[in-house]
């Protein structure tokens, strides 16, 4: 028990807790955004892949980290615009081209890297975010060295996530972004051109999730790895719904999950030989499940979600 | 210019859309080729070549086939019904698991008890693991979509600690394997010294089966009627919460049976790498196929060209064998844009 209290007290599962929500938070923010328009994104999955591929080859090629960055976002958004046009103006099943797009993004993607180092025996390394202290904040006991001793991508999941509230709450961009979520003809009856905020929607989505993804090669693993995304774009969606589709509760969710991951891995340490450590590495995924569970009951849904508009259809 | 539905589809174009999916889809993976400094038409010969082009080469395709025509049938029905079961790779995991479980020295009994019993129980595994997804969608509106992914990951995970675990082979020199399956419960070779084996007997008895169930019998009519329109379904009487289990215990039991075939037709015991991907491969069939179930044999075969030929020309010019993966998903992608011609037709006014 006092090895639980302990864990629970130490300033690393603090830090360790938003490391990991960070991926998720980005993602989480990017499926939410393509929702609350009206639009499942199963693309995510692929798009985080392709994302951490691109951000951290750009950077391996030279490129500064920022640019890295931006690059990441730039082919999320041309995977979005794919997946945009398919589902908004052509009206074709969300479900299977999410998916469609998940397997070309993620067979691209290892294609890709496949191509450009044909034969290297480790995952090449680059030199990743650093951990950013800012003054006087991080000099907290606990509070400090988790929130404000992290990379400057964190902060830029933190940043984002306000960003969106503001504009899907504060902004007519983003009450447009919602009613063509909600109820596209009465958003073209106020001159809304549904089809553009729906794709943009994506697009901006989608520029998120790969952000997301590229947390992973360059700040948390400095490295490209097969199969590194790990179904973490499918947790994205579970959080979502466990958000009820609002961007708060979507870093609480995130930030929740990535507590009980940072805090299985260390009880794992603690108790582990005695359990095999797949349960651990299980935890997770059934968490989500769960989670989904809970929130299902009373999860509402934006109105549009998955149907497709017409123009000049009722 | 404006899409207007379609009452009925034309012969030509349920042909050529397909078709023309499949010539565009290569025609866009020859850009990567082109990157990759390769003679796109040689890429496609040797790909043709290693699929088709010897005994050894069509015999290599219909192995590859076998598992794919069942989850490809998996994943026909359940989307048909419009349930989105995308657990098939866990489901298949799980049937080899429980036909591994049964078949590898527990009991030993003669090959027309042991075989058919493994089938059974692993379409059984199979089937009742998707109805976890299905109960939860029906009774407490949780999406299927996620949690059929999310138990992917579970299953693997599972099966893992099985291997590494209890189910760990004493003599596999330490290597994460399971014990072989005894002989008694070892598929039968179609053809001598090849892969191909009973279970793709099995798999186009199953492939007419769903036919037949699908669009011959009340039950079919019953799933497409709630995949169309679950409201006017359950107007007009239907037992929708009844359908939807039916189809997600046929779902899974089919790709239950992939995994059987897979660990009892031709690896013999059971690894991690059982299947790569055949369970997502499954949904890519059966977009393929437009969901018709005899049209899954045919675009299983097509995956299954893919997947060996592309495999067979990396491995001779050394171009990475991700570029099968690259096919089929554009393949998918193509065939979805294709199939707005079968359904709608263009006016200009």
């Amino acid at each position: 028990m006092s090895e639980i209290v302990e864990i629970l007290l130490s300033v690393s599962l603090w830090t360790a807790a938003l490391r990991i929500a960070s991926p998720l938070i980005l993602g989480t923010l990017g499926e939410l955004i393509c929702e609350r328009a009206g639009v499942l994104n199963l693309g995510i999955e692929g798009i985080m892949t392709a994302g951490a591929m691109a951000g951290w080859m750009a950077v391996y090629q030279g490129a500064d980290l920022w640019t890295g960055v931006a690059f990441a976002a730039a082919i999320g958004m041309i995977l979005g615009f794919i997946h945009g046009v398919f589902t908004v103006p052509l009206g074709l099943s969300q479900h299977v081209t999410g998916l469609g797009l998940t397997l070309l993004a993620t067979s691209l993607s290892y294609f890709t890297y496949r191509m450009i180092l044909p034969d290297v025996p480790s995952p090449p390394r680059i030199e990743a975010f650093q951990p950013l202290a800012i003054p006087f904040l991080s000099d907290l006991p606990i509070v400090g060295p988790a929130l404000f001793k992290q990379t400057a991508l964190t902060y830029f999941a933190l940043a984002a996530v306000a960003a969106v509230a503001f504009i899907l709450y504060k902004t007519p961009l983003g009450l447009a972004v919602r009613s063509v979520g909600e109820n596209p003809a009465a958003a073209e009856a106020q001159g809304i051109d549904v089809y553009a905020i729906r794709i943009g929607a994506v697009m901006v989505g989608s520029g998120l999730m790969a952000v997301g993804g590229a947390f992973l090669t360059m700040s948390a693993f400095n490295a490209f790895f097969f199969e590194m995304v790990a179904g973490r774009g499918w947790i994205c969606i579970a959080l979502v719904v466990f958000s009820s589709w609002r961007p708060g509760k979507a870093l609480l969710g995130a930030f929740l999950f990535g507590a009980f991951d940072a805090f299985q891995v260390r009880l794992q340490q603690v108790v582990g030989g005695d359990i095999p450590y797949q349960i651990f590495l299980m935890l997770p995924y059934l968490l989500s499940i769960l989670a989904l569970i809970v929130m299902s009951r009373r999860a509402a849904y934006p109105k549009a979600l998955m149907v497709p508009y017409r123009k000049g259809e009722r | 210019m404006r899409l207007e539905p379609r009452s009925d589809v034309p012969v030509h174009l349920a042909v050529l859309a397909p078709a023309g999916a499949v010539v565009l889809a290569l025609a866009l993976t020859a850009i990567p080729l082109l990157w990759a400094d390769v003679p796109v038409g040689q890429a496609y010969a040797l790909i043709f070549e290693g699929a088709l082009g010897s005994r050894f080469a069509l015999t290599e395709t219909l192995a590859r086939a076998t598992p794919l025509i069942f989850t490809g049938l998996a994943a026909a029905v359940a989307f048909r019904a419009r349930l989105w079961n995308i657990g098939a790779e866990g489901q298949l995991y799980l049937g080899a698991l429980t036909a591994v479980a049964v078949a590898s020295g527990a009991f030993v009994a003669p090959p027309a008890v042991m075989i058919p019993l493994i089938l059974v129980l692993g379409a059984l595994a199979g089937a009742l693991l998707m109805l976890i997804p299905t109960v939860l969608k029906l009774r407490l509106g949780v999406d299927e979509v996620v949690t059929t992914l999310l138990l992917n990951f579970v299953v693997l995970l599972f099966v893992s600690m099985m291997i590494e675990g209890p189910m760990k082979d004493p003599m596999g020199m330490g290597w994460p394997q399971t014990a072989p399956i005894i002989d008694e419960a070892v598929l039968p070779k179609l053809i001598d010294r090849t892969r191909v084996h009973f279970g793709l007997i099995l798999a186009l008895v199953a492939a007419v089966a769903v036919w037949v169930l699908v669009n011959r019998t009340t039950w079919g009519f019953e799933m497409r009627a709630v995949g169309a329109n679950p409201a006017a379904a359950r107007f007009a009487g239907m037992p929708v919460t009844r359908v939807m289990l039916r189809v997600g215990l046929i779902s899974g039991a089919l790709a239950g049976l992939a995994g059987v075939g897979e660990v009892a037709g031709l690896k013999g015991y059971l690894t991690l790498d059982l299947s790569p991907g055949f369970g997502y491969s499954g949904i890519v069939v059966a977009m393929l196929a437009q969901l018709n179930a005899l049209a899954v044999v045919v675009s299983a075969l097509f995956v299954a060209v893919v997947f060996v030929g592309a495999d067979f020309m990396s491995r001779s010019i050394g171009v990475s064998s991700y570029l099968a993966n690259l096919i089929v998903a554009t393949s998918l992608l193509t065939m979805l844009a294709a199939s707005l011609a079968t359904r709608y037709r263009l006016r200009l006014r």
